[in-house]
């Protein structure tokens, strides 16, 4: 069993914007920078649950779009002057093809 | 690592705590339990709450994550019943019991409810806390009689939200004065005259005899002279206790409040105890400043070193909006006291200063309360103001010397460190000072965000900015045209006329010929760029679409949960059976959660998924209908009344010229949202005068206003001029919006660019000057020509631009096999 879970390829994601990928946990949120630097984290910001993926993305960051929040995309933590953090998501990208890792029991296994 | 538990979740208990961090985050493993289900918030700040001038989020003061960041335990809904002394261990109503090595008793205070017949009906409450807050804006939306019990600080607030929230509010006050225990009686006469003049009906040394009710819930209140005041919610705020009974049963020592010594001991060497539920050399302490100061000696205390809590000098300010009054120290006076006054019925302003000994024992002020804290801080310090005595009921620029011209930010330099700022977060001039040298801090923006000096109730900005301009000195007059953003040095106007001078193109090409210091710019700078470039550049700039807001991207508004709302447009508010039908019909289909009908008369549908967006648009778009754009920076809608069509006074067809002007303008991109409004006759039915262009339609013509809007601060239009024929309004509508366009910074709406350049200096241009007139109307045509297609019908076609909208990737649960 693998953990390690294909969910598209960078090119599905526009450079400096997100795309969704639903699980039964939650969505989580794909971050394609203009470096085409990739980055998945829970797509939820930490203030008051905004979508991040919605957001716009800078640097290695995103804005959250319902309160304008910065998230750091490599850590989860929230830039000053803010405080939080959320959860970052494990990527690996192979020839163009984004997996992500996910904990055992967040997609459910039949034993 | 010791283990501290805190009882009590709010101000006092939680101040002390981030103080303890603050001195050493390693020594305690700590655990609060807090009877309320939040974080922890601002409790003086729920009267703006009420009042609607602030929500509840905007006074949390600690999140759940700050808890966690810090390690700290919080239990909710979990109140203390019991403290085992002997084996130090706390118990709590819901079943926890932990033990501890210190504990700290923050239980506060409790409302005192007075013991008339009556008082535990439905509708009858405190003001104390979220639930009460929650049961008076239920009595708002469904009641019309609120009556308050209490003319002091709290009961004022209070009312004063009832009334500013659409009530009938009735002050009740047993004293002959108002806020008799910090006003005299001259200022409180003055607030009961301004109240009354607000609408609040202020009844004194009024005695409430019972309070009667029908079907258990509250009727009426009846004084103890025989009126009968009508009541559908009664808010008890004549004071508060001290909440010592946990204190009590535990055996510990109890007077008014639970006992404690300079340190903030109790009879027992392992608790501590702050804030309004203690007593300290006989006085209990029902404001915030004293609970900040005892968390500062207690927290140097357990963390081992030496501080002894003095008691201390309290001054308040009544949290209402228009209405300045503050009050410090002991003015009741006396035979050794003299009384320096300040009377100026007539502007509203009373000043009144208590001296002893040539030293300052109380201060009353109303109507100016600039002053204030320079007052206080004399009063604390107990300095001998002999030499300034003449000067001093003038306030500080006179005394100081300078007469009234006196600098205000000399002013501020002249305050000591430890003078308090704002006095909501208890943040003194040093915190400011401190903030802005350690962290480079140029913008009062930047000061709030990390000092939260005026992040409450804001009366202190001013004084905030001073401190930053005092502080940055020469270096403050650098930055007083701000940049865009912290990615560049240009300001907006800088970076507008680069893109037009040296022919910028694309983003890119700006932060080349601009040095952009960040890679990909901001959230902020990269929206404006986009904008600026779109309208420098129509038909050949290529909208970036990853540097626009969610709302433009997806072409509908995100709301709070992460949904969308969609408003398809009405050709000037106008709609048919065709496209109501549609509209219902996609209301059933996708769900919609909500319906409403907008303040600009147009549907918009609540709550509808992302991934439905395209659908609902191809409904829409199928029945003829497009995008209303009610969630870009660009034309919104016009709104319009029947005029001379239907109605018995309309003097022009303001619905055509409604529609006409809406197919000029729609789609187009501006600076900020932009509305417009054509009334048919100067009753103005379709509040043409709050817009940001107005038409109000005459016998003689067309009247054409600019620059107003309905939002935080509302601003009536002014007058641009009269013209004949729709033609004319077309043209000069035109030529005022690209002018708009053109020349206002992004996020700047007309209102504040109007006051920033002058209706003088766009009369000139719009009106005054034909040809320019001319020319921007020809641009705006140019510009429009590319711009008006349908964002949705765009969306809904193009399979790339669909994209958006599909998830990349569902994971069912056998994805991970």
């Amino acid at each position: 069993m693998s953990n390690w879970i294909e969910v598209g390829q960078v090119n599905d994601i526009p450079k400096l914007g997100a795309r969704v990928v639903k699980s039964l946990r939650g969505d989580i949120a794909v971050f394609r920078t203009a470096d085409d630097e990739i980055f998945a984290i829970v797509d939820e910001c930490p203030h008051s649950g905004g979508p991040l993926s919605q957001g716009i993305v800078h640097g290695k960051a995103v804005a959250c779009p319902l309160h304008n929040w910065n998230i750091d995309l490599e850590t989860g933590d929230v830039l000053d002057p803010d405080h939080g953090c959320t959860r970052v998501i494990e990527v690996a990208i192979t020839d163009g093809l984004i997996r992500i890792f996910v904990e055992a029991e967040a997609t459910g296994t039949h034993g | 690592m010791q283990k501290l538990i805190v009882i009590g979740n709010g101000m006092a208990g939680m101040r002390a705590v981030e103080e303890i961090l603050k001195r050493d985050a390693n020594q305690f493993k700590i655990t609060v339990f807090g009877a309320e289900p939040y974080g922890n918030y601002n409790r003086i700040m729920l009267s703006p709450v009420l009042s609607g001038e602030k929500t509840f989020e905007e006074i949390m003061i600690n999140t759940p994550e700050w808890y966690a960041e810090n390690d700290i335990t919080l239990h909710v809904n979990a109140e203390v019943t019991e403290i085992d002394r002997e084996n130090k261990i706390v118990k709590s109503a819901n079943g926890i019991e932990e033990s501890y090595d210190k504990l700290l008793i923050a239980t506060g205070s409790e409302p005192f409810i007075i013991p008339v017949p009556g008082k535990d009906l439905d509708g009858v409450i405190s003001f104390r806390d979220m639930n009460d807050i929650a049961a008076m804006e239920d009595a708002i939306s469904k009641y019309e009689n609120a009556v308050v019990i209490g003319g002091g600080l709290l009961g004022l607030e209070a009312a004063y939200g009832l009334q500013r929230r659409g009530m009938k509010a009735t002050v009740i006050h047993l004293m002959d004065t108002l806020m008799e225990r910090q006003l005299d009686p001259s200022a409180g006469a003055l607030l009961k005259n301004e109240l009354e003049g607000r609408g609040i009906s202020v009844l004194t040394e009024a005695n409430t005899k019972e309070i009667v009710g029908k079907d258990g819930r509250v009727t009426e209140l009846h004084l103890a002279d025989g009126r009968v005041i009508p009541a559908d919610i009664v808010v008890m705020a004549v004071g508060i206790r001290p909440n010592v009974a946990l204190a009590q049963a535990s055996g510990l020592e109890v007077e008014r409040g639970i006992v404690v010594n300079d340190q903030l001991l109790t009879s027992d060497e392992h608790i501590y105890s702050v804030g309004e539920c203690v007593q300290h050399q006989g006085n209990v302490y029902g404001l915030v400043a004293p609970l900040y100061e005892m968390g500062k000696v207690l927290a140097d205390h357990i963390t081992g070193s030496d501080n002894a809590y003095q008691g201390s000098v309290t001054s308040t300010k009544l949290k209402v909006s228009g209405v300045d009054v503050f009050s410090a120290g002991d003015f009741s006076g006396g035979d050794d006291c003299e009384d320096v006054v300040l009377r100026d019925a007539a502007r509203g302003i009373y000043k009144r200063v208590v001296l002893k000994d040539n030293k300052i024992q109380g201060a009353v002020l109303y109507g100016d309360t600039a002053d204030g804290a320079w007052y206080f801080q004399m009063l604390k310090d107990e300095q001998d103001i002999s030499d300034i005595r003449d000067l001093l009921i003038f306030g500080q620029a006179f005394a100081s010397g300078g007469g009234a011209s006196q600098d205000p930010i000399e002013a501020v330099a002249a305050l000591p460190m430890d003078a308090e700022i704002c006095g909501c977060n208890g943040v003194c001039k040093g915190d400011i000072v401190n903030a802005v040298n350690d962290k480079g801090l140029t913008t009062l923006d930047e000061v709030k965000a990390h000092t939260k000096a005026s992040a409450s109730c804001g009366t202190c900005a001013g004084l905030v900015e001073n401190v930053l301009k005092a502080t940055l000195g020469d270096a403050y007059s650098e930055v007083t045209v701000k940049p865009m953003c912290g990615c560049t040095e240009h300001t907006h106007d800088e970076v507008r006329a680069a893109i037009v001078e040296q022919e910028l193109k694309t983003i890119p090409d700006v932060y080349q010929a601009l040095e952009w210091k960040t890679p990909n710019g901001c959230s902020s700078c990269r929206p404006a760029m986009n904008y600026y470039l779109l309208c420098a550049w129509p038909g050949e700039y290529q909208d970036d679409t990853q540097s626009r807001f969610i709302n433009e991207r997806a072409h509908a508004n995100i709301q709070k949960d992460g949904t969308y709302s969609v408003v398809p447009r009405m050709w000037g508010g106008l709609t048919n059976p065709k496209e109501l039908r549609a509209i219902a019909d996609a209301a059933e289909k996708f769900n919609v959660k909500t319906v409403k009908v907008t303040g600009g008369q147009r549907i918009d549908l609540f709550g509808i998924k992302k991934e439905d967006l395209p659908e609902i648009w191809a409904d829409l778009n199928a029945a003829g209908m497009v995008s209303g754009h009610a969630y870009g920076k660009s034309l919104r809608t016009v709104k319009t009344c029947v005029g001379k069509e239907w109605c018995r006074f309309g003097t022009q067809m303001s619905m055509d010229l409604g529609v006409k002007l809406e197919k000029m303008a729609w789609g187009s991109y501006m600076p900020h949202k932009f509305k417009m409004a054509v009334s048919g006759c100067p009753r103005n039915c379709a509040e043409a005068t709050i817009k940001d262009f107005g038409v109000i339609c005459v016998d003689s013509g067309y009247q054409l206003s600019v620059a107003g809007n309905g939002g935080i601060h509302v601003r009536a239009n002014d007058d641009l001029c009269l013209v004949k024929t729709e033609e004319e309004v077309l043209e000069y509508a035109g030529a005022y919006i690209q002018l708009y366009r053109e020349e206002a910074r992004y996020l700047e709406r007309t209102a504040p660019w109007i006051e920033r350049v002058g209706l003088e200096y766009v009369k000139s241009i719009v009106v005054d000057d034909e040809a320019r007139r001319k020319e921007l109307y020809a641009r705006f045509t140019h510009s429009q020509s590319f711009w008006q297609d349908d964002p949705w019908a765009k969306a809904v076609n193009e399979e790339e631009a669909g994209a958006e909208f599909k998830p990349l990737a569902v994971m069912t649960a056998q994805a991970a096999e």
